[in-house]
């Protein structure tokens, strides 16, 4: 028995790793083989020379880079206060309530980003929405809420509210109730039993839930271009602009190994902490 | 712990402007498709659904729907097959590198689709493929079919093996075991993983951006005429959109309760 469940096991897994070895860590390896390629050449047969590194450090990239990494990182201190009540509420006070929440937060995940995006884009524009009600109905007008900082980091919460709602919902699910009430029983305050108990026994989804927040966001292009206009460049404008206008596939490479590394390295520390077998539900 | 009444009251409303907050701009987004006007400005003056006419017969979005449904088609069957045998890779047998299999599976998930997509882009022109829509089929693959592993793997996660031991015990073959025990089991997880798969292709931008070549997906679409310049076809095509994604959502969960019904009413008559 336990023989044949290795073998199964492995083959079962054979498909899928083939999948990704091809067309996942393949693709990575010729991005950091680009990477050190002297500037825009378009094959891989040259003399490495690091140059590409060399022009992310003086021409002022690393500031997209920083903007990245602190617009994700506002974005998911925010989505963590958004999402915490809800997903309380949904794992311990709701009881039908957290399924119609459950469906409607997930058919929002089949419309495309950027239809949704541009929807606020309508909804807060000069003349959107409610601009142009607000001027109809009191006469007082205002110039639009878009094209700043605020705003995109706002569109950020917006696109990844799932992606903390759902993990968080699932760790606090995690905290048994008489945890939670042998505690109160005890004579712990509200706020105790939050930092005591909840906080720590919901510990798995929140590292989830973050994690996965802040690499998007670190990643995202169609916020900051959506909504921000050209009030800031994130890393993920200027690899794409690397790559099209600037025909600089070495530097687009380079820049997009520096963000590979930081999100990586921050993806696998957490998914390593993780024991998936308890959060996904194994009953045994 | 009881909740209080007025906090139990605060959490609903919190629910209810959570929801409103989310379909905001997808309302804006339906006033426009209807407002007659070329340039949109609100409050809409008049109502009109010549953009709908326009937009239905328009070749180009004839041809975006067929790009869109054709990856979306592909991705969604390869992605039920390859997920179905990941997902008992990943929880349910025990073998040498589940630990690590399990953790390589999130990584795509994990991954700005941006990059992933440039990332491809490069692999496929140093290995002389020219991207069309069947490389996007490719890109959507490495983000999806993970995502339907870890959907059907939820469901593999709560079924007994005790089951196919049994039917092991009783003389069935690996095959056999899989066909009739582990396959049946698992169906409702495989369906929902398919859905998934094929909404989530449907409506993805960031990874077709720069996978499909000349070829080109409504997203991708809609995307450069937004960042290009108001069309008034825009918000009528992102419409569009959105009703095939329902439509199939409410099909999905339509048949399943037409067949329970039938079943109810026949097991009365007889």
């Amino acid at each position: 028995m336990e023989r044949s469940d290795r073998k199964i096991g492995l083959l079962s897994a054979l498909p899928i790793t083939l999948i990704l070895l091809l067309s996942f860590a393949a693709p990575l390896l010729v991005v950091g083989v680009f990477s050190i390629m002297p500037q825009k050449v378009f094959t891989l047969t040259h003399v490495p020379d690091f140059s590409a590194y060399g022009v992310f450090l003086n021409q002022g990239y690393y500031r997209s880079l920083l903007w990245s990494l602190g617009l994700a990182l506002a974005a998911t201190l925010l989505l963590f206060l958004i999402c915490w009540p809800l997903a309380f509420a949904m794992a311990k006070v709701f009881n039908r309530f957290t399924l119609v929440i459950t469906i409607a937060v997930v058919i929002t995940l089949f419309v495309s980003e950027n239809i949704r995006l541009f929807g606020w884009v309508l909804t807060l524009m000069k003349g959107g929405l409610i601009e142009g009600h607000l001027r109809a109905w009191t006469g007082l007008t205002f110039d639009g809420a878009l094209y700043n900082v605020p705003i995109i980091i706002f569109g950020l919460v917006y696109v990844y509210f799932p992606f903390m709602l759902f993990p968080l919902v699932q760790g606090i699910s995690m905290v048994p109730e008489d945890a939670r009430q042998a505690a109160a029983d005890l004579g712990a305050t509200r706020w105790q039993v939050f930092w005591e108990i909840d906080l720590p026994l919901s510990a798995p989804g929140i590292v989830v839930g973050s994690l996965l927040c802040f690499v998007l966001a670190a990643g995202a292009l169609a916020e900051s271009k959506l909504l921000g206009g050209q009030a800031v460049i994130v890393i993920a404008d200027e690899v794409e602009t690397a790559f099209t206008y600037g025909q600089n596939w070495p530097l687009g490479s380079a820049l997009s190994i520096v963000l590979i590394l930081i999100i990586g390295s921050l993806a696998v520390f957490g998914i390593s902490r993780v024991d998936l077998d308890s959060i996904m539900g194994r009953k045994r | 712990m009881l909740t209080s009444r007025a906090s139990r009251i605060a959490l609903y409303v919190y629910g209810v402007l959570t929801i409103v907050f989310l379909y905001l701009p997808l309302l804006s987004v339906g006033f426009a498709s209807i407002s007659k006007a070329r340039y949109l400005s609100f409050p809409i003056r008049r109502y009109a659904t010549q953009w709908y006419g326009k937009a239905l017969e328009s070749h180009t979005v004839h041809d975006l729907l067929t790009t869109s449904l054709t990856i979306a088609g592909i991705v969604t069957i390869v992605s039920m097959v390859v997920g179905f045998f990941a997902a008992l890779a990943f929880a349910r047998y025990q073998w040498r590198f589940r630990s690590l299999f399990q953790k390589i599976i999130l990584l795509p998930i994990f991954f700005p689709q941006a990059v992933l997509g440039l990332a491809l882009l490069m692999w496929f022109n140093s290995i002389g493929v020219i991207p069309t829509w069947k490389t996007a089929v490719v890109a959507h693959l490495v983000w999806i079919s993970p995502i339907a592993t870890l959907v059907i793997a939820i469901r593999a996660y709560s079924f007994d093996p005790a089951l196919e031991e049994a039917a092991r015990d009783m003389g069935a073959s690996t095959w056999m075991v899989m066909r009739e025990v582990t396959g049946p089991l698992l169906m409702p997880g495989v369906v929902s993983a398919g859905l998934f798969a094929f909404l989530l292709s449907w409506g993805n931008f960031p990874l077709s951006l720069f996978t499909t070549g000349a070829d080109s997906t409504l997203p991708e679409w809609l995307y450069a005429k937004m960042v290009s310049g108001y069309s008034p076809l825009v918000p009528t095509v992102g419409i569009l959109s959105i009703a095939t994604s329902l439509a199939l959502l409410i099909i999905a969960f339509a048949i399943p309760w037409l067949i329970r019904t039938l079943r109810e009413r026949r097991m009365q008559t007889s």
